[in-house]
């Protein structure tokens, strides 16, 4: 093994920093529509009467369509295996607006300036209706979101859309109420998260086109090429035969482009005009109709003995899936599942939820995933436990986590094969120099210096339903084509997987050309979400490397004339040991492309019956000026157990990103409405994410456990990382000043009067 | 309006409207590594220099570069290869959205401020946003690059 | 993003100041803030050929040509030389190098936001400015006149020996300040700037730099302060104190 463990360049590194036009905005052709889209300025309103004839006068003006004219076949944009959990509860267009910003009318036009001439001529008279912004309200109010006939749940996840119910489920393990009766203290706390945005670099934005064939093609920045098929097949109302998407390079997703925000508008305008047509989301439109994190209340009730056992846990969540149901029914679940799980001797444990619509923007997939905002919740409720019973939060954690070996109950009853969250422990403490920093001390300046700490875990894959494949062809001159359906999206799957793929076949990295994804061409993956490419698509390699390899040496054997029995292939040469025959790799290639059967290629797929969670524990260092309660994170330790590291240098970045991110969610990211349901942090200049003043430093410790299921042991990282600043920060916050924050994010405001308040009494 | 710019060393006449963003004008010229990433003058992406110096291509109108000198990344390959084999290197570019203006500003940096401190450095950077990296690599590949720099100037 | 029909750089004031007369013209600062908006402009009028991009020192004075940068006045070294750190201090927060290479004095003082650094700052110190209409004015007097069609051509910095110190409170490092405060001193007298209420800056006078602390927060606490999505008139009006408590431990210390 050379090249998993080792800090290998990205493969697209260079043309990604010398500027090259790699990206979906970069390749649109020349003489495409372009595609706006008029947007409504009311929360919960019906569209009266629409006229577009002074549009359609504007010069250079193609098409506009309304809701009149698309396909009414309810669908969903969620990019998820088929039948999907998310309701259909969407058309193109829709009579019925129910976010602001939901689409009003379509404009495709010959330039931007056009288009935009013509969206301010098209005349819309509403119906404007009281719009329902409280999700806490929105179970069985007045008000529906969705009050149409046709909305359709094809999974059984609780969806009754005369309820504003998108969701519900419970599920129970031991018998909590009785487990928190013999208790000695029962906290209940009720926490709050805000539906942050990925806020990735590159907004939506999708081409498409009428191939040679006549069918339609798509460029689309996105993680879920063949989802997206699927999608807009339903939308369209064509066959999915007719569709093809390609996937070039992506500036960024974060589960953002688990959803086809995007790719429904221009497709639908190619197919009616037969023109190329491309839109681009401007970043208002990403950050006001894009696929957010759900906002959610979460109460828990914890209950452990005098001497820091907790015995049970029970947590009640309630999920806000806005105008849409994209992702609400599964979000929901890792709120549970993915922080109950962190505490492996726990006696009983309960997790019920409601997931509502309201006419907020609908909501999405956000690294994380629901279990960001359900570790907040629970990691802080222990932190307060800990506090309650004069226990050091390290402490109460040693004593509770999960261990290597345990079947973990709330987490489909999984055995936890592969686990080193005790010694992530013991390695965090060491970086933070904990024993020392807890909890806190003054500064000659004033400021707190204190410290807080959490642990998170996550999955690694969706157990049963993701699918990887993978193909390997072996060339003339010996070279390799992997080809794989996995979205790389910065992340630098396309570079791991190759690096897999270079030690299993004992070859040089260069020796392996990736290409990935166009639907026509690569093998079928369900895509990048659900922290799945390094565990699921990696072991597709391992197991299509190890077929292979199986075909070369039967190949390089015929050639020599050898019983394949007898031969061995050590990745440069099929050989008789001790005797004097072998074939080159170059000549085998060459030989299977002339005049036979024998062309060398391999293709596995993979889907995992488990989903073995990474786990790691974040400590935060704050300096908090007590006066304008400012807090700069000012030192991160983060010890991971992502099980082998396949690339040491993007599993650091990984972390590093993650940590930032949770890091803004902690602190500055808070969406707000105003009264009449508009988003008001629509911008860069208003949704603050961290710059690099703001991120402090951060170091990142790996302790990796060997999962045996994975591909040389590995298991993922790309979302556990953006789940401990949360609830790390907010228990450094509170080491410093006693006082609990149980909403995000956590502003200076806050810390600052709640400290005039304290003294005050 | 008529107007005459050089970008990246080579002279373009051409008419414009008075509205157009330089950050469009250079698009359309070929230099797609200038990108946008918000429209309220925030994230960097589409920093170039004009007359040597870092601006915002999506605030300057192309009017104002009329007889001015801009340079963008395409204009820098040398320079862009040297630095972004650091960040490579750290794995610092990621998804590589960010990078030719997050560089271009590095590359500005560098000729400005002497011997810049870290503290120096992460203000004068300041105005690039990146979303993937958490900032870490980026800083971790600047250091080396400076070192690398003084190790060649000896 | 705003829209144009015609552009026109002026070959002087006096024409910028003739085309500015009509309703639907626009001056063009630095463009930062102005393509956030979505007017639709008329004739746009750009000063950049008038010679209003330097800082030029007299015996008495500073002149600051409209057209100089937030970079420009961050790192001259004569304004630092006469004025210590505070021309950095109240632009290093403002977005970020490039986007200060951009945006001008005269685009943020004609703004005349109420998150304005750069007016918050210029009011703690002696400035004029020079309208191409109204001729030369007080900063103080300028500030609290509603927007008119006038042209901003020039500010005067008078060196007068005041001392001054610039302190703002933001939630990230270059977000819009929630409040900005600048506290200068001549002769003893105390005058306290603070700006982001979040109407406009105002200056606080009557106060002396020996003043009990007490008195001079109080005094700055006593200003009108309004809410918006970053932060609560409560809040800001806390703020209001601790800055002007840490501007004047400072001014204290230089003096």
């Amino acid at each position: 093994m050379s090249y998993v463990n080792s800090r290998v360049r990205k493969k697209d590194a260079m043309s990604l920093v010398t500027g090259k036009p790699v990206y979906t905005g970069d390749l649109i052709p020349q003489n495409t529509l372009v595609v706006k889209l008029l947007r409504s300025p009311h929360a919960n309103a019906f569209i009266e009467d629409i006229n577009t004839a002074a549009a359609l006068k504007v010069p250079g003006v193609a098409a506009v369509f309304t809701y009149h004219d698309v396909p009414k076949s309810r669908f969903t944009t969620a990019g998820q295996t088929y039948p999907e959990p998310s309701p259909y509860d969407r058309l193109i267009l829709d009579r019925h607006l129910r976010c602001a910003g939901d689409p009003v009318a379509i404009i495709a036009a010959e330039t931007e300036a056009a288009a935009l001439k013509a969206m301010n001529l098209i005349k819309v008279k509403y119906d404007v209706r009281e719009p329902l912004l409280d999700f806490t309200k929105a179970k069985d109010n007045p008000i529906l979101v969705h009050p149409e006939e046709d909305f359709k749940a094809l999974c059984p996840v609780g969806a009754d859309n005369r309820r504003n119910l998108c969701s519900t489920d419970v599920f129970e393990v031991g018998d909590v109420e009785e487990a928190l009766s013999r208790c000695d203290v029962v906290l209940t706390r009720t926490y709050r998260t805000k539906a942050n945005n990925q806020a990735m670099m590159e907004t939506f934005r999708t081409y498409s086109y009428l191939d040679e064939y006549g069918r339609l093609s798509l460029v689309s920045s996105t993680q879920v090429p063949f989802h997206v098929r699927r999608i807009l097949s339903n939308a369209l109302e064509i066959p999915k035969s007719q569709i093809r998407v390609v996937k070039p390079r992506i500036g960024g997703g974060f589960g953002a482009k688990q959803s086809a925000v995007s790719e429904v508008y221009p497709a639908f305008v190619t197919l009616k005009t037969g023109r190329p047509a491309a839109i681009v989301y401007t970043r208002e439109e990403s950050m006001t109709n894009g696929s957010p994190r759900h906002q959610m209340q979460m109460t828990v009730r914890i209950g452990a003995t005098k001497d820091g056992v907790i015995r049970a846990i029970d947590l009640y969540a309630l999920s806000n899936a806005g105008a849409y149901g994209e992702h609400g029914p599964t979000t929901i679940g890792l709120v549970g599942h993915k922080s109950l799980s962190l505490y492996g001797g726990i006696e009983a444990a309960r997790f019920s939820c409601d997931v509502v619509y309201t006419n907020t923007m609908g909501g999405g997939a956000y690294r994380g995933y629901g279990a960001t905002q359900g570790i907040f919740a629970v990691e802080s409720a222990v932190s307060e436990m800990a506090a309650e019973l004069g226990m050091d939060p390290c402490a109460i954690r040693e004593k509770n986590m999960v261990l290597e070996g345990q079947v973990m109950r709330t987490y489909y009853n999984e055995t936890c094969q592969s686990c080193t969250l005790d010694k992530c422990m013991a390695k965090a403490k060491e970086m933070m120099n904990w024993q020392e920093k807890f909890p806190a001390k003054v500064l000659e300046n004033g400021h707190i210096r204190s410290v807080g700490v959490a642990m998170a875990m996550q999955g690694s894959g969706i157990s049963g339903v993701d699918i990887a494949s993978v193909e390997i062809r072996l060339n003339d001159d010996g070279f390799y084509t992997l080809l794989v359906g996995c979205t790389d999206m910065g992340t630098g799957c396309d570079t791991i997987l190759a690096q897999m793929a270079a030690d299993c076949l004992d070859c040089d990295i260069d020796r392996i050309a990736v290409r990935g994804v166009d639907t026509d061409q690569s093998p079928y993956d369900t895509g990048s979400y659900a922290s799945s490419t390094t565990y699921v698509t990696g072991m597709a390699v391992v197991k299509t490397c190890e077929k292979l390899r199986q075909k070369i040496l039967e190949t390089g054997a015929k050639l020599l004339g050898i019983d394949p029995e007898a031969a061995e292939f050590d990745g440069k040469r099929v050989f008789q040991p001790g005797a004097d025959k072998e074939v080159t790799l170059s000549q085998i290639g060459y030989a299977s492309f002339d005049g036979h059967n024998r062309c060398i290629s391999a293709s596995e797929s993979h889907s995992s019956p488990v989903s073995p969670p990474p786990f790691m524990v974040g400590m935060a260092e704050i300096d908090l000026d007590p006066e304008t309660g400012k807090v700069e994170v000012v030192d991160y330790a983060a010890a991971v157990d992502c099980g082998t590291v396949i690339n040491r240098n993007l599993a650091t970045v990984q972390t590093e990103g993650g940590i930032v991110q949770g890091i803004g969610m902690a602190l500055f990211e808070d969406i707000q409405y105003d009264q009449a349901g508009h988003m008001m942090n629509n911008s860069f200049l208003q949704y603050k994410i961290p710059t690099r003043l703001d991120a402090g430093k951060i170091r990142v410790e790996f302790e990796s456990s060997y999962e045996p299921t994975g591909p040389f042991g590995a298991k993922s990282i790309g979302e556990l990382v953006i789940n401990t600043p949360a609830p790390a920060i907010a228990n450094a916050v509170y080491n410093a000043t006693g006082l609990y924050f149980r909403e995000l994010p956590i502003k200076p405001e806050e810390i600052a009067l709640g400290l005039l308040k304290k003294r005050e009494n | 309006m008529q107007i005459t710019v050089n970008i990246n060393g080579r002279n373009y006449t051409e008419d414009v409207a008075p509205d157009l963003v330089l950050l469009d004008f250079l698009r359309a010229h070929g230099c797609y590594s200038v990108k946008r990433g918000c429209e309220t003058s925030n994230c960097g992406l589409c920093t170039v220099h004009l007359d040597g110096k870092p601006v915002l291509s999506c605030s300057v109108l192309a009017v104002r570069a009329d007889g001015k000198s801009v340079t963008t990344l395409e204009g820098l390959q040398k320079e862009a290869e040297e630095f972004g084999g650091f960040l490579a290197d750290e794995g610092g570019e990621q998804c590589g959205f960010c990078s030719p203006g997050f560089i271009m500003n590095v590359l500005a940096m560098v000729k400005e401020l002497e011997n810049p401190t870290e503290q120096e450095i992460q203000e004068y950077l300041a105005g690039n946003l990146c979303r993937c990296t958490g900032y870490q690599s980026q800083l971790r590949a600047i250091k080396k690059y400076l070192a690398w720099k003084q190790e060649g100037s000896k | 993003m705003f829209t144009a029909q015609q552009y026109v750089k002026a070959a002087s004031l006096e024409e910028a100041y003739a085309l500015n007369q009509k309703k639907s013209s626009a001056v063009l600062g630095g463009g930062c803030w102005m393509k956030m908006g979505k007017r639709r402009i008329g004739a746009l009028i750009d000063l950049s050929g008038l010679g209003l991009d330097t800082i030029e020192e007299t015996g008495e004075s500073f002149v600051l040509g409209a057209m100089v940068t937030l970079r420009q006045l961050e790192t001259d070294a004569r304004l630092k030389e006469a004025f210590g750190s505070g021309f950095a201090d109240m632009t290093r927060h403002i977005v970020g190098v490039q986007f200060r290479n951009c945006a001008t004095l005269g685009g943020s003082l004609y703004s005349r936001f109420g998150f304005s650094d750069v007016l918050t700052w210029l009011l703690a110190l002696d400035c004029d400015v020079e309208l191409a209409g109204a001729g030369v004015m007080p900063l103080a007097q300028y500030a609290a006149m509603p927007y008119d069609r006038d042209i901003l051509a020039r500010v005067i910095v008078r060196k007068t020996g005041r001392k001054a110190v610039y302190e703002s409170f933001r939630n990230t490092e270059t977000d819009i300040p929630v409040l900005t405060c600048a506290a200068s001193s001549l002769e003893g007298n105390l005058r306290l700037v603070i700006g982001g209420r979040p109407m406009r800056a105002l200056a606080v006078e009557g106060l002396s730099l020996s003043n009990p602390m007490e008195t001079i927060i109080e005094k700055a606490q006593s200003l009108p302060f309004g809410s918006n999505m970053r932060a609560s008139a409560e809040y800001r009006r806390h703020l209001a104190g601790v800055l002007a408590k840490r501007a004047v431990n400072r001014l204290r210390e230089v003096e």
